[in-house]
């Protein structure tokens, strides 16, 4: 353990709680984040929060960690009042960070990244030696062993959260913040990382654990608070409730975890993928031949850990990355590389693409709702006037309609795209490339970020698309979106498909050793 | 930050930003012993409160039109070229060759020719940093400024070695044949009786009124358009759009520095009557400052055009008539491109707070 | 070319390459912090003026370059507010401090002089004088070396050898000072730094404070060792040439000595038409020796002479994310 002397005294106080959270609001222009929330968290524990995507549990932890200012409320430290005003405070009243999006020097060496900001004076040397020892403690002590010599960009993931969580602790952190941490795990990493989250508890330091994963809620915390539209709606013993009662608390209401579908009815193969490959900007294999059909009216569903070479593939197809392989669409084959490799000449074949990552690639955020409409189909004969002119009174009217087909909200096709929310901003792109009557849709972590109405929303289309017998590849890093909606699974791992399974039979234990690439024969 | 509504980020940002360039202007004058009042009075009288002035002052807002909408459909495109100054010296260039060695029957036809050079010789002299831009990564910013030094370099040897005329002394062409001579405000029909003297604005003028026109069509009205600026806003976007990355650089950069290549049609053939170094004197520059101001819109360009062109007459008759040097137009403009480039946010956020004023003001 | 020749153009190339060394030292430190500069050139000739006008006036050239500091500092403030405080474009923010560097120079030259926005020639104590090191005389005899020593290192101006020490310093600095962890790290991710309680703006001030300093050298330099006095538009893109050569070395302080003085050589070229001719054999035009820097530039952005990877958050204003 660091030597430094500590004299926050924080250590002897007698308080029970390590963190109380009283009437804490915060707002975003009209959006209200968080509304009079107080919760208390004993020393020693393990405190799960969970809620929907935009509940507004990083909000509440950014306001903890001194990213956000509160607007009202009180924040107490081992039961004293404590203004965090920034991170720095927030370090020094002892709370470590663990972010989704890990905040690491790519080029650092994981010591330097440790070291950065809590260095011991104004020359490296000393620091980065101290700090080597006392790292050599720490991974010995909680089972966090990584190569202090390594570059950030050479370590998987998992070993990159575990130089974050010693950053914490190198900081003399005792309540440790981990927002939504088993993200980008595989089920084996998660588990490791709960059993070092336990070792923490056991010596005394406070976790608190951001999920909206109910699975990882009752295995790992012995509290639990639920949040759901920016209120907390209470906590709970973990021991004491269930997995049934707790979603219900989230939502508000039964949710229908199974989506209402019936039997597939597969027709002849729309698309035929042969040792497909993909190599990213630095010549890393990405994808490394991958193969499978899909046939109409089936919904191939790829699991996965993200990362694993999922969004190589949608690129692929989708034109946007270059590849070597056969990928043949109703029968004829599709250029992979050189200038005929592109989005028009995919769409030109029938293929539909709701991408992963819908602010960057999906919409141009800064266009209006019209605009976004075109986007990909701006060579369309119906959005011409003439040879020279697009038809700009025409798109804001197909606009329209697509928008009240799909219950767009606010309906007004000149609105900016960034100014709507989450969900209405996916059905916007949803509506575009469903309504093209695609023969494939290819449709990538179709609900990420998106209010549960119109998740259901979401699902049913793709469904009805299904049974209007398209074909559809979806991509999800939730299993349970695609357990309920797949007629077949492919599991993905290291850029290979590690094996097929039907949904009906297969569970999330087996699909879990497939994403964690343990094979069949193991299995 | 909140939103300001659109009128206001419209009219409101730029007119703030050039009223604090103003200031801050007025404070420099003051610095350096003048009266910014008698400055002012001076480059309003000598630009704007005779027809003869106004013909100057429209000569320069042609040239300044054209660089600003050059400077304009590359920004669409999320292209910062700022190398309009040396496509726009290879553009005169373009008009000089056009010029002396095809003998042309009359104006009009030596025009569209001579049009068509400058555009052709601007596009390639941008094609080439757009090429290593979409080809081999290269900055577009520092690529076109060290196009601009190659540009000179090659202007002056060319001048020099080359076309200089024997027994000349000055690095220059020869004069234009008589035929290219372009008609002046002057010499059109009912602006005759407007312009009663020589005046160096000229039919160049109305092309770049079309230009104008053209660039607005173009961006919003055509799918090149759409696709030039889908890319600028999201080139990862665009490309899942299937809209190719080389080919919306390429094109909005050549349609740029034949944008720019065209303003030497102005300068070189309207006025000059043949090609000197240094021809476009910094209009390529005043470019950036011109499609800052007009926020990026061809409406918007014209009336920032026709600002700097004030701005530079008016300069140049403080040249004439005060001690301030003429240099302090360089001060202006370069105010201008910080308080509506660089500073646009701080400019947002003081009118922000004035409006959020107003509205409790309303509210009480 | 004789021995004499090329120690004639190696003692230009020293003299040459000294400016486009503060310079590209100078984005050094920006750059690696994140924030892009085109606007060297600009400080660069708001310090040559300062210091011109401030060493004829005082006839001392501390206090010339004191005040050429101070100018160039005013500018990378203007920079650092701009770009850091108010989140604006870093390359437009660097195009408009260079233009007003370019009028205020000569406006201000020239209500102090009136000789059309130049300084009088500076002489004596207003200017750096050249240093003749130990031993120069002694060493001389010495065959190759001798006339080395004497011709080409001894005898420059005091910034020559502070310039060339500053090599090293900036490499220390920037490796194995706890100040060059945090600088190197804002530049790459402003949010690793951000969440470990440093300041994000306050590193990238004193980055950008560093920049204004060192162009304050290189600007005093231009006017009071390498030429006499200030003259309009007098730096002629060196600041430019700097950021190329900056990008050369692929941010880092050793390669961009040699860089510098690469293009400090093609300068001094340039001054000697004649040795070109007679080396080549064929007669150069002196334009193309002059473009000769700016079209070696775009051959090394073309990524030909090996590929650049600038720092990853360089350009972009820090916005706080979760």
């Amino acid at each position: 353990m660091p030597s430094q002397a500590n004299t926050t005294g924080r250590q002897a106080t007698a308080a029970p709680f390590a963190i109380e959270l009283k009437g804490i609001s915060k707002a975003f222009g009209p959006v209200q984040a968080n509304k009079d929330i107080s919760i208390a968290v004993p020393r020693g524990t393990i405190h799960g929060i969970i809620g929907e995507n935009g509940a507004g549990k990083s909000t509440l932890m950014s306001i903890l960690y001194g990213f956000y200012r509160a607007d009202s409320g009180q924040i107490l430290i081992n039961g004293t009042p404590t203004a965090i005003p920034d991170s720095q405070s927030a370090i020094r009243a002892g709370i470590g960070m663990v972010f989704q999006h890990f905040k690491l020097v790519q080029n650092f060496t994981v010591l330097e990244n440790v070291v950065l900001g809590a260095e011991e004076g104004a020359l490296l040397a000393g620091s980065l030696s101290k700090a080597r020892r006392v790292l050599a403690d720490l991974s010995r002590e909680y089972e966090l062993d990584v190569d202090p010599d390594a570059l950030i960009e050479d370590l998987s993931v998992g070993h990159q959260q575990r130089v974050e969580i010693l950053k914490a602790l190198y900081r003399q952190a005792d309540i440790l913040i981990l927002d939504e941490p088993t993200g980008v795990l595989t089920p084996a990493e998660a588990d490791h990382l709960f059993r070092i989250l336990s070792g923490l508890r056991d010596q005394g330091k406070t976790v608190i654990l951001i999920t909206h994963k109910l699975r990882e809620i009752m295995e790992a915390t012995d509290h639990v608070s639920v949040m759901r539209r920016g209120t907390m709606v209470g906590t709970v013993k973990t021991s004491e409730t269930s997995p049934e009662e707790l979603a219900e608390l989230m939502v508000g209401r039964k949710v229908l975890l199974e989506v209402d579908k019936g039997a597939a009815n597969p027709g002849k193969t729309v698309l035929s993928v042969q040792d497909l490959r993909v190599r990213d900007e630095h010549g890393v294999e990405r994808l490394k031949g991958v193969s499978f059909d899909i046939r109409a009216g089936e919904i191939l569903g790829i699991a996965g850990v993200a990362g694993n070479g999922q969004s190589e593939l949608l690129e692929a197809l989708g034109g946007i990355a270059t590849a070597t392989g056969r990928v043949a669409m109703n029968g004829s084959d599709l250029p992979l590389s050189g200038p005929a490799a592109n989005g028009q000449t995919r769409r030109e074949a029938g293929i539909a693409h709701v991408p992963e990552d819908r602010q960057h690639l999906g919409l141009i955020m800064d266009f209006e709702a019209w605009e976004n409409v075109a986007f990909g189909y701006h060579n369309a004969p119906e959005y011409q006037k003439n040879a020279l002119l697009m038809d700009n009174d025409a798109l804001r009217a197909d606009t329209a309609a697509k928008m009240e087909r799909f219950d767009v909200r606010p309906p007004i096709p000149t609105l900016a795209a960034k100014s709507f929310s989450g969900g209405n901003q996916q059905k916007i792109v949803v509506a575009r490339e469903i309504e093209r009557n695609p023969d494939l849709l290819l449709i990538g972590q179709p609900t990420r970020g998106v209010d549960i109405g119109a998740i259901e929303f979401i699902h049913k289309q793709i469904v009805a698309l299904r049974d209007a017998g398209k074909a559809i590849l979806l991509v999800s890093v939730e299993l349970d979106e695609i357990m309920s909606l797949s007629d077949r699974i492919a599991v993905m791992f290291d850029g290979k498909i590690m094996g097929f399974r039907d949904p009906e039979t297969t569970n999330e234990r087996e699909l879990g050793l497939l994403m964690a690439g343990v094979s069949e024969g193991a299995a | 930050m909140d939103r300001l509504p659109k009128w206001a980020d419209v009219v409101l940002v730029p007119l703030v930003s050039l009223i604090l360039a103003a200031a801050i202007s007025a404070i420099v004058i003051k610095a350096i012993g003048q009266s910014p009042s008698e400055a002012l009075k001076v480059m309003v009288e000598g630009s704007l409160m005779s027809a003869y002035g106004w013909g100057y002052t429209l000569y320069y807002t042609t040239s300044f039109i054209f660089t600003g909408l050059a400077v304009t459909i590359a920004f669409h495109a999320g292209m910062f070229n700022i190398g309009g100054e040396g496509q726009a010296q290879i553009g005169g260039l373009g008009v000089a060759l056009a010029c002396l060695f095809i003998p042309w029957p009359h104006w009009s036809i030596a025009l569209l020719a001579a049009s068509l050079a400058a555009a052709a010789f601007g596009a390639v002299w941008a094609a080439v940093p757009a090429y290593l831009a979409a080809k081999r990564g290269s900055h577009i910013v520092i690529t076109t400024i060290m196009f601009n030094y190659i540009a000179a370099a090659l202007i002056v040897y060319l001048l020099v070695d080359v076309l200089r005329p024997a027994g000349q002394m000055d690095p220059a062409t020869a004069n234009f044949p008589a035929a290219t001579d372009l008609p002046t405000l002057n010499q059109i029909p009912i602006l005759n009786l407007f312009f009663e003297k020589k005046v160096p604005a000229n039919i160049t003028l109305f092309i770049a009124l079309a230009a104008a026109w053209a660039v607005w069509l173009i961006l919003w009205r055509t799918r090149l358009g759409y696709q030039l600026r889908a890319f600028g806003k999201s080139e990862a976007a665009a490309r899942y759009a299937g809209i190719n990355p080389t080919k919306m650089i390429m094109v909005s950069m050549i349609l740029s520095g034949a944008l720019a290549g065209l303003m030497s049609v102005n300068n070189v053939m309207g006025e000059a009557g043949r090609l000197l170094q240094n021809s476009s004197e910094g209009a390529g520059f005043i470019g950036i400052a011109v499609a800052l101001m007009g926020r990026n819109h061809p409406v918007g360009v014209v009336l920032a055009a026709i600002l700097f062109g004030f701005l530079y007459q008016g300069g140049a008759e403080l040249g004439l008539w005060t001690s301030i040097p003429i240099e302090l137009r360089i001060v202006v403009q370069g105010l201008v491109i910080l308080f509506t480039g660089a500073l646009d946010i701080m400019v947002r956020m003081m009118l922000v707070r004035i409006f959020a004023l107003f509205h409790k003001a309303q509210v009480a | 070319m004789d021995y004499a020749t090329l120690l004639q153009i190696l003692d230009s190339t020293l003299r040459l390459g000294t400016p486009l060394l503060f310079a590209c030292l100078a984005g050094l430190f920006s750059e690696r912090a994140g924030i892009f500069d085109i606007g060297l050139e600009g400080k660069m000739l708001m310090a040559a003026m300062c210091s011109g006008a401030v060493a004829f006036l005082t006839g001392s050239v501390w206090l010339g370059l004191l005040a050429g500091i101070a100018g160039s500092m005013v500018f990378a403030a203007l920079h650092g507010v701009a770009s850091i405080t108010f989140r604006g474009n870093q390359l437009i923010s660097g195009v408009a401090l260079n233009f007003l560097a370019s009028g205020v120079t000569v406006l201000v030259a020239q209500r102090l002089f009136g000789q059309g926005g130049r300084t009088p020639p500076l002489a004596g104590d207003a200017r750096f004088n050249e240093i003749t090191l130990p031993l120069t005389e002694a060493l001389r005899p010495v065959p190759i070396l001798g006339p080395l020593y004497a011709d080409v290192i001894s005898g420059h101006a005091l910034l020559v050898y502070v310039a060339i020490l500053c090599v090293p310093l900036t490499w220390w600095v920037l490796y194995r000072t706890r100040f060059g962890l945090r600088l190197r790290a804002v530049g790459e991710n402003p949010a690793a730094v951000d969440t470990a309680g440093v300041s994000v703006k306050g590193l990238r001030f004193a980055a950008v404070a560093i920049t204004g300093l060192l162009c304050g050298l290189a600007g005093a330099y231009m006017a009071t060792a390498l030429q006499a006095g200030f003259g309009r538009e007098m730096t002629a893109g060196r600041g430019y040439i700097a950021l190329a050569a900056l990008i050369f070395a692929k941010w880092r302080p050793w390669q961009a000595l040699g860089a510098c003085m690469l293009f400090g050589f093609f300068q001094a070229l340039a001054l000697r038409p004649d040795v070109v001719t007679a080396v080549v054999q064929v007669k150069i035009p002196v334009p193309f020796l002059d473009a000769l820097p700016y079209i070696l530039t775009v051959l090394v952005l073309a990524g030909f002479v090996g590929k650049a990877i600038p720092p990853r958050a360089g350009g972009e204003p820090y916005v706080k994310e979760r």
